[in-house]
Order: C-alpha cells, then sequence, then structure tokens
C-alpha cells in the first residue's frame, strides 16, 4: 500500500543546529499518528515543513507522490494558540471560509457552494447554530473546534493538530478528544501532543522525535488500559510502552 | 447654517469630509484590527519631510508628501516583515528625521514663510478643487482593492500565519494595507492636520469595532461615524469661528465619551 504522506532522508537546521536528521517517515491512510518528544526536539519544526512554513533544506515530504507544498488543499491544520484576535469583528462562518485557497477566476467574496461546505464543515464539529456568532462571543473550546472545521472546510486528506489541548479548560479537552474520535474513523490525523492520554486511547502509531525519530507502532500492542476520563502520567505510558520496547530504541 | 452652504469653500470642505469620512472608515478599520496604529503614527509624521520638499521644489502638496509616505510605508512594512522586534526603535528614527527634513526644506525655501499650523491642525476649508480630484481618485483605489481582495484582506488581518497557509501572499497584502494607510493618511493631514490624524483613525473605529461582528460592518458604520463627526465638527468651527481639525476630534471625543458611557451603564 502506498503512503499518504511520505517523508523522506529529511534533514533540517537552524543557522548551524541541526533539528532533525535523517527523518523517514510513512503515514498510511487513516493512521492516527502521535508526535511526542521534549521541548526543542524539532516537533513543531517537522509540522512547519510538512505545512510549507519552513523551506525543506534536503530531502522530500509528499502526499500521495507530489510534494506537500504543491496540494495545500489536502493538509488541514489546527494551531496550537486559538485565542488570537478574540476582538476581531469577524464571523465564525467568516473564520472557517478562510480554510480553503481561493478559486481561480472567484473576484468578489466567497460562492454560493463555498458558503454551503463550510456550514457543512461546522456541523461537523457540533456548531451549526454559531455560524453567524462573533468569534469572540464562543468559548476556548468552542473556538478550537471552529478552528477544526475551518481545517476540515478544505476537505483535507490529513488533519495535523498542534497541541489541540493545551489552551483549553478540561470539559473543552474532552469534547475534542471525543471529535478527534470521530474524526479520525475518517480522516489520517497527525497529533503533536503532550497529552498521554491522547496517545493511549486513540493513536495507533507514535513518533518520538528528538532530532532522530523512532516510530512505535501501537496497533498490534494490547491496549491494557482503559483511559475513557483519567490521564495518564508519563511514567505510566513508559511501563505500557516498555512492555516490547526494543533495547536499541533511543527513546 | 445652511447659508455657510451657499459658499464655494464650505461646498469643497463638505465634499471634502464626506469622501476622507469613507476612506478613514476603511483604512482605519484595517490600520485598528491590524495593530498599526502607531506605524500610521510614523508615516503621518514622516510625510511632513514630503511637505517640505514639496514645498520647496515648487511641486503639488499632496504629491510630494504621498510619495514621501508611500516611500516611509514601504520602508516600515519591510523592516516590520523581517524584524518585528525593532520596529519601534525603528519608528521612533523616520518619524523625527522626517520631520527634520520638513522643517529644513521649508527654511530653505527662499521668501516662504509657511504656515506649519495649517500642517498641524489642518485647513478643511482652504480646500480646492485639485484636492477633491486627489481625495476621489484615492477612495476609488481604496474602494476597489478592499472589495476585489476583501477575503485576502480579511484572512491576513485575522490570522495572517494561517493565511500563508491557504497560499494568501502575506507580505504583499502586509505592505499594501500600509501604502493605502500612508496616502489616507496624507490626505487626512490636509483636512484634520498632523497631530489629530490618528485620532480620526482611531476614535471612530473603536467605537464601530463594538458594534460590529464583521470587518465590512466595521469599515461602513466608522465611515458613518467619522463623516457625522467631520460634518458637525466642521459647522461648529464655521459658526464659532474655531480651528477646523482640533473642533473636529473635540466633537468626535465628546460622542466617545458619550458612547463609553453607554456602554459602561450597558454592561453593568
Amino acid at each position: 500500500m502506498r503512503p499518504l504522506l511520505e517523508i523522506k532522508n529529511l534533514y533540517f537546521s537552524y543557522d548551524e543546529q541541526r533539528v532533525l536528521e535523517d527523518i523517514n517517515l510513512d503515514i498510511y491512510e487513516k493512521d492516527f499518528l502521535s508526535i511526542i518528544g521534549p521541548n526543542g526536539g524539532g516537533k513543531s519544526t517537522l509540522l512547519k515543513l510538512i505545512l510549507g512554513i519552513n523551506k525543506i533544506q534536503s530531502g522530500t515530504i509528499s502526499i500521495e507522490g507530489k510534494p506537500s507544498t504543491k496540494c495545500l488543499n489536502d493538509i488541514g491544520y489546527v494551531p496550537q494558540n486559538t485565542n488570537i484576535n478574540i476582538d476581531f469583528p469577524i464571523k465564525v462562518l467568516e473564520v472557517i471560509l478562510m480554510g480553503r485557497t481561493k478559486e481561480k477566476g472567484l473576484f468578489f467574496g466567497y460562492s454560493k457552494a463555498e458558503k454551503k461546505n463550510a456550514q457543512i464543515a461546522l456541523e461537523k464539529v457540533g456548531l451549526k447554530e454559531f455560524a453567524n456568532k462573533k468569534i469572540g462571543s464562543l468559548s476556548g473550546g468552542q473556538r478550537q473546534r471552529v478552528m477544526i472545521a475551518r481545517a476540515l472546510f478544505s476537505n483535507p486528506k490529513i488533519l495535523l493538530f498542534d497541541e489541540p489541548t493545551s489552551s483549553i479548560d478540561v470539559k473543552g479537552q474532552k469534547e475534542i478528544y471525543q471529535l478527534l474520535k470521530r474524526l479520525s474513523e475518517e480522516l489520517t490525523v497527525v497529533v503533536v501532543s503532550h497529552d498521554i492520554s491522547i496517545i493511549l486511547e486513540y493513536a495507533t502509531k507514535v513518533a518520538y522525535i528528538n532530532r532522530t525519530l523512532v516510530l512505535h507502532d501501537l496497533d498490534t500492542k494490547e491496549r491494557k488500559f482503559n483511559t475513557k476520563d483519567t490521564h495518564f502520567c508519563e511514567v505510566e505510558l513508559l511501563n505500557l510502552l516498555g512492555n516490547s520496547h526494543k533495547k536499541d530504541c533511543s527513546c | 447654517m445652511l447659508e455657510a452652504l451657499s459658499y464655494d469653500f464650505m461646498q469643497n470642505a463638505l465634499v471634502a469630509s464626506i469622501l476622507l469620512s469613507i476612506c478613514a472608515g476603511i483604512i482605519g478599520s484595517l490600520i485598528v484590527v491590524n495593530r498599526m496604529v502607531f506605524l500610521a503614527g510614523g508615516i503621518a509624521h514622516t510625510s511632513y519631510g514630503g511637505i517640505g520638499m514639496a514645498i520647496y521644489f515648487g511641486i503639488p502638496i499632496f504629491l510630494g508628501a504621498s510619495v514621501f509616505a508611500v516611500g516611509a510605508a514601504i520602508l516600515i512594512a519591510m523592516i516590520s516583515l523581517k524584524q518585528k522586534g525593532r520596529i519601534d526603535t525603528f519608528i521612533g528614527l523616520i518619524w523625527a528625521v522626517g520631520m527634520a527634513i520638513g522643517v529644513i526644506f521649508v527654511d530653505l525655501t527662499p521668501g516662504y514663510n509657511v504656515d506649519l499650523m495649517s500642517y498641524l491642525f489642518g485647513s478643511i476649508l482652504a480646500i480646492g478643487r485639485e484636492d477633491l480630484y486627489f481625495i476621489a481618485t484615492l477612495l476609488v483605489v481604496i474602494l476597489t482593492t478592499v472589495s476585489l481582495w476583501y477575503r485576502e484582506i480579511l484572512a491576513v488581518s485575522y490570522d495572517s500565519e494561517y493565511a500563508a497557509l491557504r497560499g494568501v501572499h502575506v507580505k504583499l497584502f502586509y505592505t499594501l494595507i500600509l501604502i493605502l494607510s500612508a496616502l489616507t493618511v496624507v490626505v487626512a493631514i490636509k483636512i484634520v492636520g498632523l497631530i489629530l490624524v490618528i485620532a480620526l483613525l482611531t476614535i471612530p473605529i473603536y467605537m464601530a469595532e463594538k458594534l460590529s461582528s464583521t470587518l465590512a460592518g466595521m469599515m461602513f458604520i466608522s465611515s458613518l461615524l467619522s463623516l457625522l463627526f467631520t460634518t458637525v465638527g466642521l459647522f461648529l468651527s464655521y459658526n464659532y469661528n474655531l480651528t477646523s481639525g482640533a473642533t473636529i476630534i473635540l466633537v468626535a471625543a465628546a460622542f466617545l465619551a458619550a458612547f463609553s458611557i453607554v456602554d459602561f451603564l450597558r454592561h453593568r
């Protein structure tokens, strides 16, 4: 089977400092990949390279064989901070409409089809009735869901999340988890997160990045914990992974 | 009050107020939502250098000030896109140098004893036909730009990082917004003056931001508010023989005070 997202021999350095070294990663359809690793280990850099914010120095990142920067609409991205510009006079639907590159030949505003699709994206995240609300009147968790709808709006093949639960309250986090689970049934999901409960409950693969990348396939592992509501600390996670941890593994 | 309208200069002043109000409403909204107020202030003062040079070389003042202000806008755009952290220092620098250039060139102009006050507080009653054409052209440019690229401008203003991901040329639109701000600032200097230009680009906008839920709505409401303030200020300054620019700003400030009190009582 051909991977959906393919990263080959990727190297990246800031000035003289090498941040990523020989990264190779294949993500297949309906994978749920969780990216973990220490701060400064290169997680965000990898995300920025996939999104084309940072230019690739050496290696390739491709989606179904095409360079990832050529298929912007195939990647939906949900940024970490959803509290930017809260006072901005913008309606929820307009935020979602930002999520797609402009169609050729369209001059004024948005087409009817686009507005309809934006409404559908909003329904998918359970905020149907919020279309005409000002973005600032929503709670942090609701705003995060709007950002997810914005990412869904371009009909992406793959959804990237950067710390999706770091800036919202506990109730909001739970809603985001449930939404993530639902989305992962239809889409390929990549989540950068410190949140262990995401990894234990949903991830099929875990990539540990600290300059180099180590991939753990969780599909084959039996899930020993039922993590409906509780959170796990890193030690418990390590114990869980430890059962089949190879000795030469660097993490 | 109505008999004032029989004078040519009052008619010109009124038309100028209407045109400027729409420019200021649209551009002021963009300046405020993009947090560019300080940048616009810098451009306003730098453009005094252009006024001085225009007087010295004998070219139309609007033209001289515009070229200078647009140059400053491009420079500020380039620097703020490259190194955001140092932008305040740099604006302070071109602010001072621009004004100094203006003062020196006015000094060098033989036999020209320019009334600096008319640039500090504006001279709406001295607006001529040519000035009106200039303002009208600017308004057409602004309306065309904002309606053709509303979507891109909205995306860049709300979330520039995400806009870049969706293929919007963020640097281009950022620079464009600054250039249009520069031209609006030059026009506003003529009408309300150098010192008060920022007040006209912020007071109505601040009120409109609270009253609207879309950027377009904010532009529309702030244009209407600007129009209200400039016309009321204009007639008061005519009737009581006051400096027009200062009167306009005080009218705006009075409305703002009333608005804030009502807003405060409503949310208590």
